[in-house]
């Protein structure tokens, strides 16, 4: 790893509990990495491993309860809510297991929804951008279909549209191929490879090991500690693995 | 986040729904409408009552004898005989916020000519008259003060005397026409005023010298009362106080004694008119305004029920960076979107219902621009004050649990 990189999450020691009644729950029990610019990197673990409270603090959705945590060099743990939501719009771009499309919306108009938050970006540079970003995930034919005439993996790219359209500095996937099917899934993968390939630095939660093997470092969460952190040196090529897959005659 | 941004994201996500926008926007339209319609009727009936009595003299002073009591018997006013001609004169000369002054006798009978008659009755007037009931002669002339001074003979008749009495269209000027064995020679004809709002017929009168039907017909010295005009219409209480005043003086009362006149005015039948229909308007407006309350509850249902059905977009929205203020503000903003569209349709069935009512039913109808004004704002408060709780509610929410509402 070149040690020059910029350095665009770092943890140290991450603690985060839950009151459940009288119980306090350890979701988290001190967790530190660093992730720098360009990474592609896989979390895994099984439920209740503690990876959907990694996800919600890395995403500033949550804060720990301690330890710090800097996002492109900015300490979130003393944020307020509004300063996070800010945070959220001009650092992270989300893709969620279901999508998380708004109904009835056109896909450009979908992708545009970050900027409607960022007032500093006018209506057309948002309109450039939403067909940029579209263009990029291979939807620009799509630009005016509605969420509900899409396929899965078409929706799928729409919200990854969505999560670059804000030039994030990291993109946080949570089971972003988990609703999809193999072939869709890989295409998604393939997806995913070509932002990394491009530079982007993207996190991606599954608990699918086989995805492990597409990303660049891998970390494994159990019972709220980091049990594996390494490095993929042999990283498969989904592009590889797509066209290796019988054609389904259904398409 | 700027405002046009969240107008936009409001009017999409209304877009999206807009059966139901429009359903809930119902509620608002038939609120508003029926507010501005019910004070259009409301409003419509007291300004023609008020058109009829000014149409009658909005003016118009009548003091009449009254309030005497003998041995604790009230008596008619007819009988009484407290007002004279000398007091008729004194208020002519001394008044000064009257325009015109005209004593008033009265007589029934029959009227005959040829072998025609009608029943009526003959009013004896001064000059004044005809200005203080805003008549006019429509062919000859009107008496004079010479007349007067001389007890001439002579009279004014209406319309429908002269119909009446002439039913072969032959011209009544220059006839003479017989009143209780009286011969009266038809100087004037009045114009036609048609009926009042009491249902009268207002060109069923004949008009004579007062001097010539106290001597000649009833053979008495006391008036029945007397008809006077204020300069304007805001005098009349003034010029009321001020006849008051000088009637007083001249029946020589106590200040203990009660007054032995009456004095009326139309402004006071006016007013009194005006409190009833203003009341009929209220309740009106009342019953309009609990549609439009209920239609703001219509509004809150909707955007309660809203906010828990769009909560995973709400989650979305605050993942990619909307702060809790920005959501609060779209459902506000929808809400006002609701009330204000509703309110401005609103406003245009209300006054289409309002020309519907006055075309269909013929009910004299005004709308008013305060109506207006009031229900529109009442409306687009409505949409705030009950779409303040759901967006309160929906920008509350906690987007990891939003994220993962089912």
């Amino acid at each position: 790893m070149d040690m020059e990189k910029k350095k665009v999450i770092e943890l140290q020691d991450i603690r985060r509990n839950f009151h459940v009644g009288d119980e306090t729950v350890h979701a988290l029990r001190g967790v530190s990495f660093t992730i720098e610019e360009g990474e592609f990197v896989t979390i895994m673990g099984t439920s209740g491993s503690g990876k959907s409270t990694l996800l919600n603090i890395l995403g500033c959705l949550d804060t720990p309860t301690s330890g710090e945590y800097l996002l492109d060099g900015i300490p979130v743990r003393t944020m307020s809510k509004s300063q996070r939501a800010r945070l959220r719009n001009r650092k992270i771009g989300f893709v969620f297991q279901n999508y998380n499309l708004l109904p009835k919306t056109t896909a450009v108009e979908n992708v545009e929804l970050p900027l409607m938050y960022n007032s500093k970006v006018s209506s057309a540079e948002r309109r450039k951008r939403a067909t940029d970003a579209l263009l990029a995930v291979g939807l620009g034919d799509r630009l005016g279909h509605r969420s509900n005439q899409m396929s899965g993996g078409q929706m799928q790219r729409v919200a990854i549209a969505r999560a670059l359209v804000n030039d994030p500095a990291v993109i946080l996937a949570d089971e972003a191929t988990g609703n999809l099917d193999t072939r869709t899934s890989f295409e998604i993968l393939v997806l995913f490879q070509r932002l990394h390939a491009e530079g982007r630095t993207i996190i991606f939660v599954t608990h699918n090991p086989e995805i492990a093997q597409y990303s660049s470092r891998n970390i494994r969460l159990s019972d709220g500690h980091i049990i594996e952190d390494k490095v993929n040196s042999g990283i498969l090529s989904a592009a590889e693995a797509l066209s290796s897959l019988p054609v389904n005659d259904d398409d | 986040m700027n405002i046009s941004n969240l107008f936009k994201i409001a009017f999409r996500a209304l877009a999206n729904n807009k059966m139901r926008a429009f359903l809930t926007m119902l509620g608002i339209i038939i609120g508003v409408a029926s507010v501005i319609t019910m004070i259009a009727i409301g409003q419509g009936s007291k300004k023609s009552i008020s058109d009829q009595i000014s149409e009658m003299g909005s003016n118009i002073i009548m003091v009449y004898p009254g309030g005497e009591r003998r041995g604790g018997v009230r008596m008619d006013p007819s009988e009484m005989q407290t007002l004279k001609v000398e007091n008729f004169e004194t208020l002519r000369d001394e008044c000064v916020c009257l325009s015109e002054i005209s004593p008033n006798v009265s007589s029934s009978g029959q009227l005959i000519s040829g072998n025609n008659n009608y029943p009526s009755s003959i009013s004896g007037v001064g000059t004044g008259y005809l200005d203080i009931r805003q008549l006019k002669v429509e062919d000859g002339v009107m008496f004079t003060e010479a007349d007067i001074h001389s007890s001439a003979k002579v009279c004014v008749i209406g319309r429908t005397i002269a119909d009446n009495l002439f039913p072969d269209g032959s011209n009544p000027l220059g006839r003479t026409i017989r009143f209780n064995q009286v011969p009266f020679k038809i100087i004037g004809i009045l114009e036609s005023k048609g009926y009042n709002s009491m249902g009268m017929d207002q060109d069923d009168i004949v008009l004579a010298p007062y001097t010539t039907v106290m001597k000649r017909l009833l053979a008495v010295t006391y008036l029945e009362g007397i008809f006077a005009s204020a300069l304007s219409e805001d005098m009349t209480d003034r010029a009321s106080d001020e006849i008051a005043r000088i009637l007083r003086r001249e029946h020589k009362l106590k200040d203990t004694d009660p007054d032995d006149f009456e004095i009326r005015s139309t402004q006071e039948l006016s007013k009194m008119l005006n409190t009833t229909t203003d009341l009929m308007t209220t309740l009106l407006a009342c019953i309009a305004g609990i549609s439009l309350v209920v239609g703001g509850i219509g509004i809150m249902n909707i955007m309660y029920v809203s906010v828990t059905e769009r909560t995973k977009e709400i989650g979305l929205r605050m993942s990619v960076g909307a702060r809790g203020m920005d959501i609060l503000n779209q459902f506000l903003i929808e809400s006002v979107l609701i009330s204000i569209t509703g309110g401005l349709i609103g406003v245009i069935v209300g006054c289409g219902a309002s020309f519907a009512v006055k075309w269909i039913a013929h009910w004299p109808v005004y709308i008013q621009t305060w109506s207006v004004i009031l229900s529109f704002a009442v409306c687009t408060l409505t949409g705030v004050f009950f779409g303040w709780y759901p967006a309160k509610k929906a920008s509350g929410l906690d987007p990891i649990d939003a994220l993962r509402y089912e």
